[in-house]
């Protein structure tokens, strides 16, 4: 206990002396955020000096092992880290899909190898990762997926096309779901592969929204060469690894419902756009539908934090990620629907500096898509049905 | 601060609750109970044995006989009682009148009621509401000031066990009007003295309630639990934890209609498969499945936040109350529907969570009431 007060102290005064005063604020969407790679720019001198300090102490991935580079913290110390940071309003140093997601599972189920060559270059935020999973025809059949691995002895050829890449367009490298044996049970032939974007055959495309531009792209993959050494975990055995990693998704999904600190809640925005009479909201039907998603907001929020409570004190059912990540993304559309209905036209407004070019319109509009990407609440359903209820 | 999970010693009460009502009182008991017509509408020796176990005092201070446990410990009691539909006395006397006497009685209240409340020898009922909807502020019965006590008129109505109740614990107006927050008077007074008539209304949970009539009833002043006229706040109060302990039940209800349903959906068949392997009903089971959970945590955080003296606890507990009534409300809806017409049977039992769920719904304030308030709190 004494050790951790300690590091309490030194992260604090570490933090005190090597954060820079405009990395103390809330993040404003991801073009706020230092996604960090080869072709980064950064969008200021603190924004880079941030990164190469946090990262210098291995602070980007602050639980991984020190060998990769990572901050060799016990679980104790990585919250206290986050405590501190949160104490001065610390932005995350790095917004990296190869923290998040590929990381992990390299550490999880990747050779000594592999762990040597991506594990450092990920916690220093020289290489950008994008995720290659859904395809045209592989969407919540996510297993179905037909995007060819041919086996030429040290190296496979790729060849096929996947969909809803994030940032496919600005990453160095993709972490890649492939079939390598299209003659056993769908499940058992996929294998996930690690390429570089640079190489020959890999294209990508941008993907309009319904809400205006986004980060996801198509790919597509003509004679793509993979060397086999880039295979994470065995072949075949990749639906393993990509469950694990479906999981971790979905929790980072559901957490939007969430209102972020310094945000204002949506019964403020309501009292705002709405005015109060005799102390309650004027309209007296959305009051109503303001306080039933309160309710359900408080009561999410809650239980997030319960989940969190039994994990740590060893109790509780786990396998709770599914209707976190359904509950979640339900209510931001709700949220981002009850924001539309207080604004009235004024949320309907799609150009113009004074309606921030349609932020309402197109944050209610990308919302849509919560309930889809990660795996859609009706795949969440049944993963909940099926496997905590017995329904089968 | 507490985390939002059970120490060891509230999941050895919990279990240790949940034996005793499975084994004690069943669902089995409230169905003999209705069909004898039981004039006291709860086994005498249930409530006895409840008391010997330490269960009724658990809100009670060890100095008063009881254990001191706290509301997290009683909620768990409660939901195991909500599970089983166990009829007592719980919520009259362990949870309404400990707590009001403790809170806001004298010493000589504390030492001539929580003894006896907690070895299961009185029974207490609190009379609040005169309209079929709870609206506290709407209190018309007078508490009339003679000098050396007051004179007690008016009519009570969802009185909970106040057929059997030995002391009614009386909200009453000793000054203003109807619609005044202030001017609220709680009055000790015992069901046998002269003006006071009681009427047993038969309920659709076959739980007991009754209609109370005081006419001219004189209350001498040592029987003002609290100051006279400053009623409201100690009133507030024990409706705070009565909201929350009907909360936990609720959630012990809705579980048990759940876990119910969802074994019915494994078992019954149709078109040569179960039932459950439908889509149209997983999915609706797996959305309540999420409700629930939403449940287990308000419930949770109201009655920690009352053991604490938490000032959000108003709003949690509103928050609790809502949510846990919004739930029960789906879970048995949706349980007599997915037992088809089993569910519609008397013989089945799903259809007794229903009927028992409503009138927890509704005593203090259902889901509108505590939205409602819950925005208020919140200052919308």
């Amino acid at each position: 206990m004494a050790d951790l007060e300690t590091f309490r102290r030194e992260t604090r005064a570490w933090l005190e002396a090597n954060c820079p005063q405009s990395m103390r604020s809330p993040v404003m969407g991801d073009d706020d955020q230092c996604w960090g790679g080869r072709n980064w720019t950064f969008k200021s001198e603190d924004q880079r000096v941030w990164l190469e300090r946090m990262a210098e102490k291995g602070w980007t991935a602050p639980d991984w092992p020190k060998e990769y580079g990572g901050g060799g913290l016990s679980k104790e110390e990585h919250k206290i880290l986050r405590e501190e940071m949160a104490r001065i309003k610390a932005r995350p140093p790095l917004a990296s899909f190869g923290v998040w997601m590929i990381g992990p599972a390299i550490l999880k189920f990747g050779s000594e190898k592999l762990k040597k060559q991506h594990l450092p270059p990920i916690v220093r935020g020289e290489i950008r990762w994008c995720q290659g999973y859904s395809e045209p025809g592989a969407g919540s059949d996510l297993a179905g997926l037909q995007t060819r691995a041919e086996d030429r002895g040290d190296h496979f050829i790729v060849n096929g096309q996947k969909i809803w890449t994030s940032y496919a367009d600005k990453a160095d490298w993709m972490f890649c779901l492939v079939r390598t044996n299209p003659d056993v049970k769908k499940q058992l032939g996929i294998s996930l592969v690690l390429f570089d974007m640079t190489t020959p055959g890999v294209t990508t495309r941008p993907i309009k929204l319904i809400s205006g531009s986004s980060p996801f792209c198509e790919t597509f993959l003509e004679n793509v060469r993979v060397e086999k050494d880039q295979v994470v975990g065995e072949i075949d055995q990749g639906w393993t690894i990509a469950k694990y990693l479906l999981t971790h998704e979905r929790e980072m999904i559901g957490g939007m419902g969430r209102t972020a600190a310094g945000q204002k809640t949506l019964a403020e925005m309501a009292v705002d756009a709405l005015g109060l009479e005799n102390g309650r909201l004027a309209d007296g039907m959305l009051r109503s539908e303001v306080a039933r998603w309160d309710l359900d907001a408080r009561a999410f929020e809650l239980t997030a934090e319960r989940v969190l409570d039994e994990a740590k004190a060893g109790q509780g059912v786990g396998n709770t990620s599914a209707m976190l990540k359904y509950y979640g993304t339900e209510l931001n559309k709700r949220r981002q629907e009850l924001l539309i209905a207080m604004h009235g036209s004024d949320a309907l407004v799609w150009e113009g500096e004074a309606w921030r070019e349609g932020a309402l319109a197109k944050q209610w509009l990308r919302s849509k898509g919560n309930s889809i990407e990660g795996g859609t609440s009706e795949i969440q359903l049944n993963v909940i049905a099926r496997n905590i209820l017995g329904l089968r | 601060m507490t985390g939002l999970v059970l120490n060891e010693e509230q999941q050895m009460l919990k279990d240790t609750a949940r034996r005793f009502f499975s084994e004690r009182a069943p669902v089995s008991q409230l169905r003999r109970l209705r069909d004898e017509r039981d004039a006291t509408g709860f086994s005498r020796d249930l409530w006895r044995a409840m008391a010997d176990m330490g269960l009724v005092g658990t809100l009670i201070d060890e100095a008063y006989g009881g254990t001191g446990f706290g509301h997290v410990g009683m909620g768990l009691v409660v939901e195991e009682a909500g599970r089983n539909l166990s009829a007592s006395p719980l919520l009259s006397t362990a949870v309404l009148g400990a707590s009001l006497v403790q809170y806001a009685g004298t010493d000589s209240h504390k030492q001539s009621l929580l003894p006896a409340i907690a070895d299961g020898s009185r029974l207490t009922a609190l009379a609040v509401d005169e309209r079929p909807r709870h609206a506290p502020r709407q209190i018309e019965t007078r508490a009339q000031a003679t000098g050396d006590g007051f004179i007690l008129s008016g009519r009570k109505i969802n009185v909970i066990d106040g057929h059997v109740a030995d002391t009614l614990i009386v909200a009453a107006r000793s000054a203003g009007a109807p619609g005044d927050a202030d001017g609220l008077s709680l009055l000790l007074v015992d069901r046998e003295a002269p003006g006071v008539t009681v009427e047993r209304t038969f309920m659709v949970d076959s739980r007991n309630a009754a209609i109370v009539t005081f006419d001219g009833v004189q209350v001498p002043d040592d029987a003002v639990l609290g100051l006279p006229g400053q009623g409201r706040e100690p009133l507030q109060r024990a409706l705070d934890i009565g909201n929350a302990h009907l909360a936990a039940e609720l959630l012990g209800i809705a579980l048990e209609a759940f876990e119910r349903t969802v074994k019915y959906l494994q078992e019954r068949k149709q078109f040569g498969v179960t039932i459950g392997s439908f889509q149209g009903l997983q999915h609706r089971a797996a959305h309540l499945f999420s409700e629930l959970e939403l449940v287990k945590s308000v419930v949770l955080k109201a009655l920690q936040a009352l053991d604490e003296g938490d000032d959000r606890a108003p709003e949690l507990v509103s928050l609790a109350k809502a949510k846990a009534c919004e739930v029960a409300e789906l879970a048995t809806n949706e349980g007599v529907q997915m037992h088809g017409g089993m569910g519609m049977t008397d013989e089945f039992d799903i259809g007794l969570f229903l009927k028992r769920a409503r009138p927890v719904q509704q005593l203090f304030g259902d889901y509108r009431y505590h939205a409602d308030r819950y925005a208020g709190l919140r200052g919308y």
